[in-house]
């Protein structure tokens, strides 16, 4: 197996899926001639020239539009936002066209698309630059979201999406790009959405985290171990689908879990997953469940006040003695 | 502006039947939405039969044609059953979209006809990947794309312009131009005219009279082929005038336009009652031909409201049937805890 970065690994995962299907396209700001804002296309354009790697111009929901109609008549077009900030612009698009086409049109018209890019904070961006947008949509139905952590999980849930009959949500990290890790080669390498990871295992406190969130998550797990606490980590991977068994199957084991999420907490996917808990594993829990997410506000510039802001190690390790009662 | 002689007989009665059955459609509808049958929002098309008949009637049934949340006249004209229209309405499984879309949502895939959309400028970009679509296949086919004279001051129509001529796509934006958005008069908000709004991506206006069906039927056959033979996009005002109120919560003439223009627009610019007076004068047909072609879509009509009234409920199993397009095996799509 090949150690690459998650930059490569979506790279390969565009190349492999548009070398298979000639209806996949990609499209977005800055993706053939700069070779993406973050290079996740790389030589694209060269090997598949402009008609399937077409740069846009700023035009977030007209693009976003174009994805859908295209969708509509049988292309697979994968969108890609210079980050999620901007797909905001696009909202309508998603949801009120992508996410429910097939549900007013009665099934006649669906639209299998991805929409991709990097989501999240990374250092001092300022407040419309350092967001997590899982939650925007998360709450529709009609959606499906992902959110690769890893390289292998890069390459796979990004080609799964791909052949995914409904409108798939790819989010990214753009801290994650240049993280190394082993990826399976070949065409038929997935991850099927909806399989949650337990990235480590552990029987006093369930993490039940995704995305960039679980290096966090594991550097806890590290700290805790020391202080004599196993942490099962949970790396949720798909939102939705969300695979509801593997947090009931840990969470009945560590009878504890805590939330940790790189997004706001009001309507968050804790709340989801804490809500999921109350309802279906209400005898299993010896203790509330607790969540860590960024803090209630805007991201502030300021570098201390921006660490201070994102949920970190050192809080995730405090809420997971807190529900051991330590 | 074209006259009789520009089209054949045929195609003149096509036309004629066509707004009639359109007319009495959506007589039917609003009779049945005042006594509860139609629920939600419903938005009637009648007087601007025209437009439909005018610009759909060009297109072969592999062009695709999407419209605004006033759609009901261009899913008939596209080729969608009246009674699959009709149940729609009504909501019940036998609608075009099986009741779940409903007046602002029908749908006919299998005749291009790629759906209403209740969003102001929410087709406009739908179009526009419509468009890319044929055109990365290397078809033949056009979309032509319907929008409201309000939706020019929306984002995404400058934004669909844009990209439209860009890369030469195949869609005509067909601006339904009844001077009204809502209540609100065109020139209220804007400061420039219709024919203005394309100009900056390089597209000129065209302007053709919605209310003359001949006029809007020869000037869009034109326009189609040459967007077939790669024109690229096109921007056509027509002009038109809305006989009823914006919905059908709105009175007639409302509170922003006097009784006296909404008078003299029905009783002097009907598309109908033009048509059918240009082909009486010149003898192709006679009052008694036309009130037999009058009887004629009623009954149609008749017969969809019969269909949608015998159709069955959706069953409440298939509420979740569409949401996804398959139930993939693992994990959970819905999180409302219900049991089907």
């Amino acid at each position: 197996m090949a150690e690459i970065t998650y930059r490569d690994a979506l790279n390969q995962a565009l190349a492999e899926e548009m070398e298979r299907d000639d209806s996949v396209f990609l499209l977005g700001e800055e993706v053939a001639e700069y070779d993406g804002a973050y290079k996740v296309s790389r030589g694209l354009l060269e090997r598949f020239g402009d008609k399937r790697v077409v740069d846009t111009p700023i035009s977030e929901l007209g693009f976003t539009g174009l994805g859908v109609g295209a969708a509509m008549v049988g292309l697979r077009p994968v969108v890609e936002f210079m980050t999620f900030n901007f797909s905001l612009l696009a909202l309508d698009q998603v949801i009120n066209s992508a996410a429910k086409m097939g549900s007013m049109s009665g099934g006649q018209i669906t639209s299998p698309m991805v929409l991709r890019g990097p989501s999240g904070a990374a250092l001092q961006l300022g407040a419309q630059h350092s967001q997590a947008c899982e939650a925007w949509y998360l709450h529709t139905p009609g959606l499906k979201v992902v959110t690769p952590g890893t390289p292998a999980d890069a390459k796979g849930l990004l080609k799964a999406a791909i052949r995914d009959n409904d409108p798939v949500v790819v989010m990214e990290s753009e801290v994650l790009y240049n993280l190394k890790g082993e990826v399976p080669e070949g065409e038929d390498f997935l991850i099927p959405l909806g399989v949650a990871d337990l990235k480590r295992e552990g029987g006093d406190v369930s993490i039940i985290t995704h995305g960039q969130m679980i290096h966090v998550a594991m550097k806890a797990a590290e700290e805790l171990e020391k202080k004599g606490i196993e942490a099962d980590v949970l790396d949720l991977r798909s939102l939705r689908p969300l695979d509801v068994e593997a947090i009931l199957e840990s969470v009945s084991k560590t009878n504890r879990a805590v939330c940790l999420e790189e997004g706001w907490s009001y309507g968050g996917v804790g709340s989801q997953v804490t809500s999921i808990l109350m309802e279906e594993a209400f005898d299993d829990l010896d203790a509330p469940v607790l969540r860590v997410t960024q803090a209630d506000v805007p991201m502030p510039y300021n570098k201390k006040l921006e660490a201070w802001s994102k949920p970190s190690v050192g809080r995730l390790v405090e809420a997971c003695e807190k529900v051991c009662y330590v | 502006m074209a006259s009789i002689d520009a089209l054949e007989k045929a195609d003149l009665m096509g036309l004629l039947k066509q707004m009639l059955l359109y007319r009495r459609f959506e007589e039917k509808a609003g009779e049945s939405y005042a006594i509860g049958k139609i629920g939600g929002f419903c938005h009637l098309h009648i007087g601007q039969e025209a437009v439909a008949a005018g610009c759909i009637t060009p297109l072969r049934k592999d062009d695709y044609a999407i419209g605004t949340y006033r759609e009901h006249t261009q899913a008939l004209a596209k080729g969608v059953a009246p009674g699959a229209v009709m149940a729609e309405l009504y909501g019940k499984a036998s609608g075009a979209s099986k009741g779940l879309g409903g007046s602002m949502h029908i749908f006919g895939a299998d005749v291009g006809f790629m759906g209403g959309h209740g969003i102001v400028g929410g087709q406009l970009g739908l179009a526009l990947g419509i468009a890319w679509g044929i055109s990365y296949r290397g078809g033949d086919q056009v979309c032509v794309c319907f929008l409201g004279d309000a939706a020019v001051n929306q984002g995404a129509f400058h934004e669909s312009m844009n990209m439209a001529a860009i890369w030469n796509l195949p869609v005509i934006y067909a601006v339904e131009n009844n001077d009204y958005g809502m209540g609100t008069k065109f020139s209220r908000v804007s400061d420039t005219s219709m024919s203005q709004k394309s100009a900056s991506h390089g597209v000129p206006a065209r302007v053709v009279d919605g209310q003359n069906v001949i006029s809007t039927y020869v000037d869009f056959s034109a326009i189609v082929e040459e967007v077939r033979q790669g024109a690229g996009p096109q921007f056509v005002d027509v002009q038109c005038y809305r006989f009823k109120g914006h919905s059908m919560s709105d009175p007639v003439s409302g509170t922003y336009r006097s009784k006296k223009e909404v008078e003299d627009k029905t009783e002097n610019a009907d598309p109908i009652r033009m048509l059918a007076d240009q082909m009486i004068e010149a003898r192709l047909i006679s009052e008694e031909d036309l009130e037999a072609m009058d009887v004629e879509a009623r009954d149609i009509v008749r017969k969809a409201e019969e269909f949608a009234e015998e159709a069955p409920e959706p069953d409440l199993k298939t509420l979740y049937d569409f949401v996804y397009s398959e139930i993939t095996p693992n994990g959970r799509l819905f999180f409302d805890g219900r049991t089907i």
